[in-house]
């Protein structure tokens, strides 16, 4: 009898200190970015692109790779939604219940979510030199679509898969097929699930380096055009905080700081677009 | 009493795998009648319900034989258009399922989907119907909230105004009451007994009591066999069958 309540306390203390030891080191990444990036951040910083030897110290922004990441992460998170969706609709209402081709689907997402990103670069890297293509926003938004697709179908997939097989039969019952059950019932009941998603694999996509580093290349200068190199938030903290200036390393941890808050800005703000679409889920 | 057919059955069999739900069922479902299908759990009652407006076509492996007409036309037959088919039938699943909408969209989804878009059209519908399923007062000031805020026996009126905005000739309940608390119940049988003058009923139901208060007809299935069916007076006063006459008497449960 005893041991049970021992038991029972251990796990309740093992729960705690997880959770803390979680929460905290969260709250530590993002003060220390704080910390260490507010001081270097200046409004230049987010308005102007690098001007020479901006990576020496010297003046200038990063607002090639802001406007670079937004890009290439939006677009790449766009590309996503429109395969993501039809994947995982096919899934859950046209496939029939217990597909082994689904379910090997399924397996293959998974596998390929655990991919690193590096492969994922290297191989749109190798589909861009098949085609001839140089290093450019195109190709890097195509990669990061590859990257995030997994993450973003199977985070989809989970929730659709919890709509109740007892909301489809009344839209069927009233003589609707399966697109139009899918499209105004399934994606509107699973809506803050698959927002989820999407915001997941967005933010998967915008602080991801390793892919975009061949696909997308590098530049000082504003994405103007889909065939022309693109400048990254990740890429550009990288080369920053690979410099010997103490002063160039602080705007590293300032671009970091821009990061984390476009990523905050924008999933705040798609909650915040979604929500009247939201409040009809049938809980 | 002489009944017009509306639903019939011949020789319905009905399998998944290697079980079988039902087994070579013959029947003819009254029309503007209320018919109960009784019986024990798993006995196939949802699954002959289903397949009448062939809600059972989605299940993984699933055979049907045999043949079900409605109206003269066998509805496993070649050619016949699905959607068409739901759309004439109306379901009332054991839990209310309305759609994750407003109230609003809720009726008038079906009308909607079979082409109606005028405003001013669909606002007839939705106050027509709300009013026939007794919603209408409740809800008239808020069409537009969303239909999960509405208490669960306002969610199965709503879900019957919804099945009959579509112009259906049958309502299938498949337990209708069961979610329902007894107050609630009460109001949707009331709801039944006043829409038999226009529409066929046909519900599986597993209490006996609400059977004998509502039916007209009695269909008792045992295993995925029909046992007994004919006018309800007659199969609960003198059941024929030794295993009617033990479920009736609540020997067999």
């Amino acid at each position: 009898m005893k041991l049970r309540f021992v038991e029972e306390k251990f796990f309740n203390l093992l729960m705690v200190v997880s959770t803390v030891l979680i929460v905290a080191s969260l709250v530590a990444i993002l003060v220390t970015v704080f910390i260490k990036g507010l001081p270097a951040l200046r409004l230049s910083m987010i308005t102007q692109v690098p001007k020479g030897g901006f990576y020496l110290g010297k003046e200038g922004g990063i607002l090639n790779a802001i406007l670079g990441s937004l890009y290439l992460a939006g677009g790449a998170t766009v590309l996503a939604i429109f395969i993501s969706l039809p994947i995982v609709i096919y899934f859950n209402v046209y496939a029939p219940e217990r597909s082994v081709f689904v379910n090997l689907c399924r397996f293959s997402l998974d596998v390929l979510w655990g991919v690193p990103s590096i492969v994922f670069g290297a191989f749109g890297f190798t589909i861009m030199l098949f085609f001839g293509l140089r290093a450019s926003l195109l190709g890097g938004i195509i990669a990061v679509a590859l990257l995030i697709l997994p993450v973003m179908s199977r985070a989809m997939d989970e929730v659709v898969k919890m709509v109740p097989r007892g909301l489809l039969e009344a839209s069927y019952s009233l003589g609707a097929t399966k697109l139009e059950t899918s499209v105004k019932v399934v994606v509107r009941q699973a809506l803050p699930g698959i927002l989820t998603a999407v915001l997941v694999a967005f933010g998967r996509g915008i602080g991801d380096a390793a892919s975009v580093i061949f696909t997308a290349g590098f530049t000082d200068s504003i994405p103007i055009s889909l065939m022309r190199p693109a400048a990254t938030l990740p890429l550009a903290i990288f080369f920053q905080l690979g410099t010997p200036f103490p002063e160039v390393q602080e705007r590293a941890y300032a671009s970091a700081l821009v990061l984390t808050f476009m990523i905050l800005v924008i999933s705040i703000a798609a909650r915040l677009l979604t929500k009247s679409f939201t409040k009809h889920v049938i809980k | 009493m002489e009944y017009k057919t509306h639903i019939r059955v011949r020789n319905l069999s009905v399998s998944y795998g290697k079980e079988q739900a039902l087994k070579n069922v013959t029947v003819d479902l009254p029309e503007k009648k209320i018919t109960a299908i009784i019986g024990p759990s798993g006995c196939g009652k949802t699954t002959l319900l289903k397949s009448f407006n062939r809600l059972i076509d989605s299940i993984d492996g699933i055979k049907v034989q045999g043949e079900v007409y409605l109206n003269g036309d066998n509805i496993y037959g070649p050619g016949i258009d699905v959607t068409h088919l739901r759309k004439k039938m109306g379901l009332l699943s054991q839990r209310p399922h309305p759609l994750p909408m407003s109230i609003y969209d809720n009726v008038a989804y079906g009308p909607r989907i079979h082409g109606i878009r005028k405003k001013r059209r669909l606002n007839e519908i939705v106050e027509h119907y709300l009013r026939e399923s007794s919603l209408w007062d409740e809800v008239k000031d808020r069409l537009h909230t969303p239909a999960s805020r509405l208490s669960v026996g306002q969610q199965q009126k709503l879900c019957l105004a919804r099945g009959l905005a579509v112009e259906p000739q049958i309502i299938l309940g498949d337990e209708p009451t069961s979610a329902l608390d007894p107050n609630a119940s009460q109001r949707i049988e009331k709801k039944f007994l006043q829409l038999k003058e226009k529409y066929t009923i046909i519900i599986v139901t597993h209490i006996l009591r609400q059977a004998m208060r509502l039916a007209d007809y009695v269909v008792f299935m045992y295993l995925g066999e029909l046992i007994e069916h004919g006018p309800a007076q007659r199969v609960f006063k003198e059941p024929q069958e030794e295993l009617t006459r033990g479920y009736i008497k609540g020997v067999i449960i």
